[in-house]
């Protein structure tokens, strides 16, 4: 028997389950590894020849490279990991979500503030909530998803 | 014999953390929020514990994909800040209780809970962030933290994570444990992460105010009911990273069956990406 997904109908939404972990391995990996000031400055200093010492796809290492937080997770990135390369480009977790809904910084932030993103329509694949496909991007934000 | 006197929850976001150690905590943005832990941080001074059982999640900081423990106890004699990538927080090294961490280890692993044991652990912003927001920061001449603290580790990184109920019993199992172990301590339990929120895909700075009070209610007055949920209501409802909420069961479990007393209460949207739930019961 498979693994059982009740989550899939969540939109706008990955879960970091065995399969996702699997494809990110060596992408979660690399991400560890910037938990040093000397590999964060390494990285910064040469970011594809420091990638290129770990066993990563080159699609993942193109996703690294375009700071895509978005690309990165649907690669078996999760965030957690992901929020150690954030952390080196300067970044907090704000911008680092906001990153990730075609918003500016100070749309996502000006949301939050107003009490966050609705769940009206947000539960479901298929309702219109602002996380639903057809809304994609949200904001105005022209990073084309660069963090 | 000692006791578990007390229970604290709390969300660790990090930017809390950010908020203090950069001084900003009287700014309009965090002041609210802040505000809403004066009266924990009293609370604390005049219900001090002798040790504190911290269950928290490590966010890919400790553990990585290579070790997955889906519960970790933290047997060590200290503890140190960890570089999550934007340095360590410049706050005191978490000192460990060995002794009752041990003890509580045996316990709970030959009441049928299989722990992993942690003799070497650096702690991320879910431990720090909570102690920081119930104990203020340490003066500079006496920089230490109240006293002991036992890191408790829960995997909500990396699905499966445990459920709802296996958290509950477990800790009814760890208040076993500690009314079994010799010297007369005072402990608290805290439970850590959540509320509502989302930080990831274009459902990120999801927030659910509504079903985050309803937890709240429930936790309070029926967790055992609550312990039932499964997690794909946390995930639609509260995001995919509400899931923390599970290790508050661990907390509220490990309470006596009588109604606590509730001491306070307090809600606040936004932390950074994050809605703020906070409660302290007692034993009564």
């Amino acid at each position: 028997m498979s693994l059982d997904k009740p989550y899939l109908d969540v939109p706008g939404t990955t879960i970091f389950d065995a399969e996702q972990s699997r494809k990110g391995f060596q992408l979660n990996q690399f991400c560890m590894s910037l938990m040093t000031h000397d590999n964060r400055e390494r990285f910064k200093a040469n970011e594809r020849a420091y990638l290129d010492d770990f066993p990563m796809t080159e699609e993942q290492k193109q996703a690294v490279l375009a700071r895509n937080l978005n690309w990165c997770i649907s690669l078996g990135g999760n965030i957690y990991f992901l929020a150690k390369l954030g952390a080196t480009h300067g970044k907090n977790f704000q911008q680092m979500a906001g990153s990730m809904t075609g918003m500016t910084e100070e749309e996502y932030r000006n949301m939050m503030i107003a009490g966050g993103r609705s769940i009206a329509g947000n539960r479901f694949v298929g309702e219109d909530g602002t996380a639903q496909a057809q809304h994609q991007p949200q904001g105005t934000s022209t990073a084309n998803g660069r963090l | 014999m000692a006791k578990i006197t007390a229970s604290v929850f709390t969300s660790h976001v990090p930017a809390i953390g950010a908020a203090i150690d950069l001084g900003k905590t009287a700014e309009p943005y965090w002041q609210p929020l802040f505000a809403g832990y004066e009266f924990s941080k009293q609370w604390m001074k005049d219900n001090p514990p002798d040790v504190i059982f911290l269950v928290f999640n490590d966010h890919a900081t400790a553990f990585s994909q290579e070790m997955i423990p889906t519960f970790a106890i933290a047997c060590a004699d200290q503890f140190k800040p960890a570089d999550e990538g934007w340095g360590p927080r410049p706050v005191p090294v978490v000192k460990g209780h060995p002794d009752l961490a041990s003890h509580i280890a045996q316990s709970v692993i030959q009441d049928d809970f299989d722990l992993t044991i942690v003799n070497k652990m650096d702690v991320d912003h879910g431990l720090t962030v909570p102690l920081s927001l119930m104990c203020g920061q340490p003066a500079a001449d006496k920089f230490e933290w109240p006293c002991p603290v036992i890191p408790f580790a829960v995997n909500v990184v990396q699905y499966p994570v445990p459920s709802g109920r296996r958290c509950y019993n477990l800790g009814k199992a760890i208040a076993r444990a500690v009314e079994s172990y010799d010297q007369p301590l005072n402990v608290h339990i805290w439970g850590t992460g959540g509320m509502s929120h989302q930080l990831q895909g274009p459902r990120a700075g999801l927030i659910n105010r509504e079903w985050d009070n309803a937890f709240l209610d429930q936790l309070i007055a029926d967790p055992a009911e609550l312990a039932g949920r499964p997690h794909i209501d946390y995930v639609r409802e509260a995001g995919s990273e509400g899931i923390e909420l599970v290790m508050w069961l661990i907390a509220r479990g490990a309470m006596s069956d009588q109604p606590p007393k509730v001491r306070h209460r307090f809600y606040h949207v936004p932390a950074s990406n994050t809605a703020v739930g906070h409660l302290i019961l007692e034993n009564t």
